[in-house]
């Protein structure tokens, strides 16, 4: 299968070894990945702040982009959630029925990464190994919007050596909410603060999600409070297939910078 | 951020903006900064949701059908409203029909006026109420207290949060905030009772024995109420307590102030709605008491029943097909139990009549988008309002709506538009409308971060309103190499060629 990579903006600039770690599962599983170094955004922040308007030139540029892509695969639950929750009616409120045609065209061949994998391919296992104890973060979007419910799970629970903990209160928001979190920073980290005590009373080595997002607002707390719980997407866990590919030495206390793949 | 009142809304709410009232919400006590400190504030409030959380859940999946109780919900909701009209003409003639007196405010100064109005015949020195949040949006307490009426709260909760001169913090359970100590305290300093002890029984025997005494003696009670049954002319009111029932049988008078929304067009639409009400509200499968009358039957309670019928900003928002859903709200509270920004907060940051998630969206539409502007804002967008909610009010999907009004109203002037987070955002749009724009501005960024990056590789401080993130959290610098420049440096090369499983390697 031919498919097409749309990374996220956030991603491409701060966490690119999760797109990385994408292409590394799809190829392995013998599928061509292409990626249109022309997509930038889904528009899901301008859109959620209430930039309704600035959002609609974002969101044009997405849909075109991708509108003869064969499969559309995304490793951020709250990008596919903005475009299947909001797309159809920010076409609608710019009175665009070209533009409405085209979303309902292309909804249905989007994709979140571990969506794609266990509902569209059906594969659960990915021949991956990964030696730590690891807890999974239930992102809103991916839990409320998307439903993912057990897939992540299932993925995980296949992993060789991985230590799956539970997590308290999973399903609550870690507080990150995009702009909320600097609108409304306060509450903003007293939610953090609750999600990081349920990780660290988890006794988990390693937290993960299917959106950095998250991950790097939970990992922001931990990072400053000098624990050694580090935060790494679903994909990189996935991509691993022997313990040196994704190093966790003690002394390194910062997840992204340690998931570098190595030879 | 704030425009002058409307006329009718509540004069001691909505002073400042969500931020700032969380942040004292917050950091009550000392420590601080210490996040993992929890204020006895905030225990009071993430103990009592928690517990009424519990048992939502454990009475709600005790119904398979409960989704399908939803849908009927929302859509007998949804149908009333698309015909509002010809149901309050209706119920205006069936309750009229039973001896009942139904009086239209266009707003809250109107609703005051009919109240005082109708008590003046009785010139009554007390009245008795029981829990009601049209009372409150209309401040009637203040203004019987101006005209010599002492308004007694029958509501156990209410009666603590009147005693104890505070404001609700949720509209199901109002003195969620307070402890059982601090009850006692406010009892026993207020019904002269220092030998009380907290614990619960003791309490609600204190207060049954005050209230008793007001019950027998009161001739005029004010309500709410949660339903109006336009083929019947009927009222309905569900509580748990018997206070309620108090008042709705022993007085000479009974005033009722519904907001228009609450009208219902069957007896029998009632079938949902005493289903998924009480469970979504308290964890109960029924309420203890429903009652459920028309006008005024000879020889049973009050002789005398007026209804009044409040807009005070509803049809402003019936008129918006976008948010009008927000008035399908049967008020259960079910959305601020499940709420991760009230479980920090509690109710009074929102400086609001209705706080919550539903809050965030009723009381900034109620004063017209005038007022209350920052309260759209104070939810992360998670989601668990909409899952709870009875009536499928698609919380998130409307404060998004309400966001993008506040965005318009903010660039429609001069200090609006040139501020920064407009800039910003503009300028972030004008990126991300293309790719090679977008990757020159993180080229641009990944070289002027330089003298933000601690020796660690992240970022530990940043200026401006970024800096509510640094407060608390580190922020990763970026890689030296984004996604796209990998794939350009090693896949552009061969763009033909099939990839091996190892090229995605470093």
């Amino acid at each position: 299968m031919r498919i097409s990579l749309f990374i996220a903006c956030y991603n491409d600039a701060l966490f690119p070894h999760t797109g990385k770690a994408v292409v590394r599962v799809l190829e392995r599983l013998g599928h061509t990945v292409d990626f249109r170094p022309e997509q930038t955004c889904c528009g899901q922040m301008h859109w959620n702040t209430g930039y309704l308007r600035e959002a609609l030139p974002i969101l044009r540029h997405f849909v075109r982009l991708f509108a003869d892509a064969e499969t559309i695969v995304v490793p951020s639950s709250s990008c596919v959630a903005m475009m299947r929750d909001h797309y159809l009616k920010a076409a609608q409120m710019d009175r665009d029925p070209a533009l409405e045609r085209e979303v309902r065209a292309l909804l249905p061949r989007i994709f979140e990464f571990s969506e794609f994998l266990v509902r569209r391919l059906q594969i659960d296992d990915l021949g991956a190994r990964f030696t730590h104890k690891v807890a999974y973060h239930p992102s809103c979007h991916s839990a409320r919007s998307l439903h993912l419910d057990e897939i992540p799970l299932r993925l995980l629970r296949r992993v060789r050596g991985l230590d799956l903990v539970p997590l308290a209160n999973s399903q609550e928001c870690c507080g990150f909410g995009g702009t909320f979190a600097i609108k409304n920073a306060d509450v903003s980290s007293a939610m953090l603060a609750d999600k990081v005590r349920c990780v660290l009373n988890s006794g988990a080595e390693v937290l993960t999600a299917v959106d950095n997002s998250c991950l790097m607002h939970i990992y922001g707390s931990l990072h400053r409070q000098r624990t050694f719980v580090r935060a790494v997407h679903l994909a990189e866990i996935l991509a691993c297939t022997d313990d040196a590919d994704l190093r966790l030495a003690p002394d390194q206390h910062y997840a992204f910078a340690s998931s570098e793949f190595s030879r | 951020m704030t425009a002058p009142r409307t006329p009718g809304s509540a004069p001691h709410w909505n002073r400042r903006d969500f931020p700032d009232a969380a942040r004292e919400a917050l950091a009550a006590q000392p420590p601080r900064d210490d996040l993992f400190h929890h204020s006895q504030t905030r225990k009071n409030v993430r103990h009592a949701t928690d517990v009424i959380q519990a048992k939502r859940n454990a009475v709600v999946a005790e119904l398979p059908e409960w989704q399908s109780l939803r849908a009927a919900g929302a859509a007998i909701r949804a149908h009333t409203l698309e015909h509002l009209d010809h149901y309050l003409v209706q119920f205006e003639a069936n309750c009229t029909r039973h001896g009942g007196h139904v009086h239209w405010a266009s707003d809250a100064a109107e609703a005051r006026r009919l109240v005082l109005q109708i008590l003046a015949p009785h010139a009554p020195r007390e009245v008795i109420k029981i829990k009601t949040m049209t009372s409150e949006e209309i401040a009637l307490n203040a203004c019987l207290e101006e005209h010599g009426i002492h308004p007694v709260e029958t509501d156990l909760a209410e009666l603590i949060v009147q005693m104890g001169a505070d404001r609700p913090s949720h509209f199901v359970v109002p003195a969620l905030h307070k402890s059982r100590g601090q009850i006692r305290d406010i009892f026993a300093r207020e019904m002269h009772r220092p030998d009380l002890t907290d614990s619960p029984q003791q309490l609600a025997a204190a207060a049954r024995t005050y209230l008793r005494q007001k019950f027998l003696s009161t001739r005029v009670a004010i309500s709410g109420a949660n339903f109006l049954l336009a083929d019947t002319g009927g009222v309905a009111i569900v509580e748990s307590e018997g206070n309620g029932r108090m008042c709705l049988t022993l007085p000479e008078v009974l005033v009722s102030i519904v907001g228009i929304e609450k009208v219902l067009p069957r007896f029998q639409d009632l079938e949902v709605f005493l289903q998924t009400l009480p469970r979504s509200a308290t964890g109960e499968r029924m309420n203890p008491y429903n009652s459920i009358w028309s006008g005024t039957p000879v020889g049973d309670g009050p002789k005398e029943f007026h209804v009044i019928l409040l807009d005070n900003g509803r049809s402003p928002i019936l008129a918006d097909p976008e948010s009008r859903q927000t008035l399908r709200c049967i008020r259960c509270a079910a959305c601020l139990n499940a709420c991760p920004v009230y479980h920090q907060t509690g109710g009074h940051a929102y400086e609001s009549v209705y706080a919550g998630p539903i809050g965030a969206i009723l009381t900034p539409q109620l004063h017209s988008m005038h007022d209350a502007q920052s309260l759209p804002y104070a939810s992360s967008l998670c989601g668990a309002c909409y899952e709870v909610c009875p009536v499928q009010i698609n919380i998130p999907e409307v404060l998004i709506h309400l966001r993008g009004k506040v965005v318009e109203q903010q660039q429609s002037t001069l200090a609006g538009s040139l501020s920064l987070w407009n800039i910003a955002m503009k300028s972030a749009a004008h990126l991300m409308k293309d790719g090679s724009r977008l990757n020159a501005a993180v080229h641009l960024a990944q070289t002027a971060q330089k003298v933000l990056v601690s020796r660690n590789g992240f970022i530990e401080w940043l200026p401006g309103m970024l800096g509510g993130w640094t407060k608390t959290r580190d922020l990763p610098a970026l890689p030296a190499e984004s996604f796209r420049d990998w794939w350009r440096r090693t896949r552009s090369a061969h763009p033909s060629a099939p990839a091996s499983s190892e090229s995605a390697r470093d």
